[in-house]
């Protein structure tokens, strides 16, 4: 490295802003909170809402507080499907049957909505992966 | 005394044979005049989708589970259904239900259950079915039947604008708006009265629609005044509760009142203790039944055949792609229990978490 590069290097760590871009504050950490929350919100809000399907069947009829659904367990090997899955397809194919509803794209903001939800009610479980 | 009585209409046998437990086919015990059997059928919770469309999946466990209990033969001395018939409590629900139920060789007995109560308070069941709490006796058994998912009247009467509402909020197992059941000072009064009567030795089987104790609140697994109606039933030698609402196998004893639950028709349910952020007091003795799988919409779901003998009842479940399953009461030990169950551990998939 020639001195001016260096040089360069030294201004621009030195430059209070570009500091700053690496360090967050109590706002932001409040405003990432209440992002995940309302987005988790929203996902109990679909989890108990007939609009999700055909039949006025809701996911929280089977699986109260989200219980039985063992995020922390994916991807897994599905014995149904006959190969290692993520949560989503399972997530459609209750939705498909069940609920007699149109299945989500893998990253349709309702399914990560679902999927935020599930991980809240299942916060503190340990992850195992695979786990049946 | 030895008499084996032939359980299945030959005709029938061969096409279920195999999907009904091998206690279908019963021995007698005790003295005759003691031996009772019944058909428990619970929790079909038929909703409806719109106008005369209903969800299909529930209204075919129901029609299954009718159609096996038909099958009996000679007819069970009655069958009981431990309510939940509807979703919703509406009058196309509980009508579909009712005619469901009435193509049953024997006409059942009915337990009010939560989702049949809240919209109307009972009043449509009622004119169907009759009254919410009764009792009655067969061949020297006394059978109550009592409306446990009563709740607080400030909850009942003036929290919520419509009966709509009210059944809605009541509706949602986890739903943190409902309110806990109760049996209520009223039908406790009721209880004691009828109670007066029966001499102690008297076996005695309770039927509620929600646990006569105390499980888990989050999920109404619960009775707010579990304690004052079990210090009734204290001072009877033999007592059962049975109970529908908790969608699983549950068992247990405390003192001499043996709990047994049934299965619903509709779907099965996690146990609490599968719910990370809640703490559970499920009973201990109950051996957990076996994981469903969602691919088989009929597993896990399934009816009862009981027998009663010497008073006390053995639950024979008939679950379909679920591992049927007996539980029995055990005299020596003086508590029911799985006794395939207790002696041999659980293939470790089938843990529940
Ligand atoms: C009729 C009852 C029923 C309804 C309604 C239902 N499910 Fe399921 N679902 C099940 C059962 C039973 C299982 C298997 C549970 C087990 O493995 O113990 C399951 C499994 C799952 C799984 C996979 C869990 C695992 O470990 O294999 C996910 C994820 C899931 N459901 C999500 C949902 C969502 C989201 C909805 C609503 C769109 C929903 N379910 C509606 C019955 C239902
Ligand atoms: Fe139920
Ligand atoms: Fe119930």
């Amino acid at each position: 490295m020639n001195t001016m590069i260096k040089v360069i290097f030294i201004l621009a760590f030195a430059y209070p802003g570009f500091v700053q871009a690496d360090d967050f504050k109590k706002s932001d950490l409040k405003r990432w909170r209440e992002q995940f929350d309302e987005v988790a919100d929203e996902g109990r809000r679909l989890f108990t809402s007939p609009d999700l399907g055909s039949n006025g069947v809701v996911c929280a009829q089977c699986h109260p507080n989200g219980a039985n659904t063992h995020p922390e367990t994916y991807p897994k090997f599905q014995k149904q499907l006959g190969r290692v899955a993520m949560m989503w397809e399972m997530v459609n194919w209750c939705i498909l049957n069940p609920l007699e509803g149109k299945p989500l794209d893998a990253d349709d903001p309702e399914m990560i909505a679902i999927h935020a939800y599930l991980a809240k009610e299942r916060k503190g479980v340990q992850l195992d992966p695979g786990r049946h | 005394m030895t008499s084996r009585r032939k359980f299945l209409k030959s005709t029938a046998a061969g096409l279920i044979a195999g999907a009904l437990p091998v206690s279908v086919v019963k021995l007698a015990f005790g003295s005759e005049a003691r031996d009772i059997s019944f058909a428990y059928i619970s929790d079909s919770h038929i909703q409806q989708v719109k106008g005369s469309k209903f969800v299909r999946n529930w209204d075919r466990g129901l029609m299954k589970a009718v159609a096996e209990a038909n099958l009996l033969d000679p007819n069970p001395d009655f069958v009981i259904f431990g309510g939940d018939l509807a979703q919703l409590g509406n009058k196309p629900e509980l009508d579909h239900g009712a005619e469901i139920l009435s193509a049953l060789n024997v006409k059942p007995r009915m337990v009010m259950g939560e989702h049949d109560y809240y919209l109307d308070l009972g009043d449509y069941w009622s004119h169907l079915f009759g009254e919410k709490y009764y009792s009655f006796d067969v061949k020297g058994v006394h059978f109550v039947v009592l409306n446990s998912i009563l709740t607080y009247d400030e909850w009942t009467f003036d929290r919520w604008e419509s009966g709509e509402r009210r059944m809605n909020e009541m509706a949602g197992l986890d739903n943190p708006n409902g309110s806990p059941f109760m049996v209520g000072e009223k039908q406790r009064e009721w209880l004691a009265n009828d109670l007066e009567k029966v001499s102690h030795d008297t076996p005695i089987v309770v039927f509620s629609h929600s646990p006569i104790q105390k499980i888990y609140k989050g999920w109404n697994f619960w009775t707010e005044d579990a304690e004052e109606v079990q210090a009734l039933l204290a001072v009877f030698n033999k007592v059962n509760v049975m109970y529908g609402h908790v969608h699983q196998i549950q068992y247990n004893q405390i003192g001499n009142i043996a709990f047994n639950s049934v299965m619903a028709t509709a779907w099965p349910w996690p146990y609490p203790n599968s719910y990370a952020q809640a703490k559970s007091h499920l009973p201990v003795m109950t051996v957990e039944m076996n994981r469903a799988d969602p691919f088989n919409e009929r597993d896990a779901t399934g009816w009862q055949l009981v027998d009663v003998h010497s008073g006390r009842v053995d639950v024979n479940f008939n679950l379909y792609g679920n591992q049927n399953r007996t539980v029995s009461f055990n005299k020596e030990k003086n508590q029911p229990e799985d006794i395939k169950y207790s002696t041999h551990s659980k293939k470790p998939a089938q843990k529940h978490y």
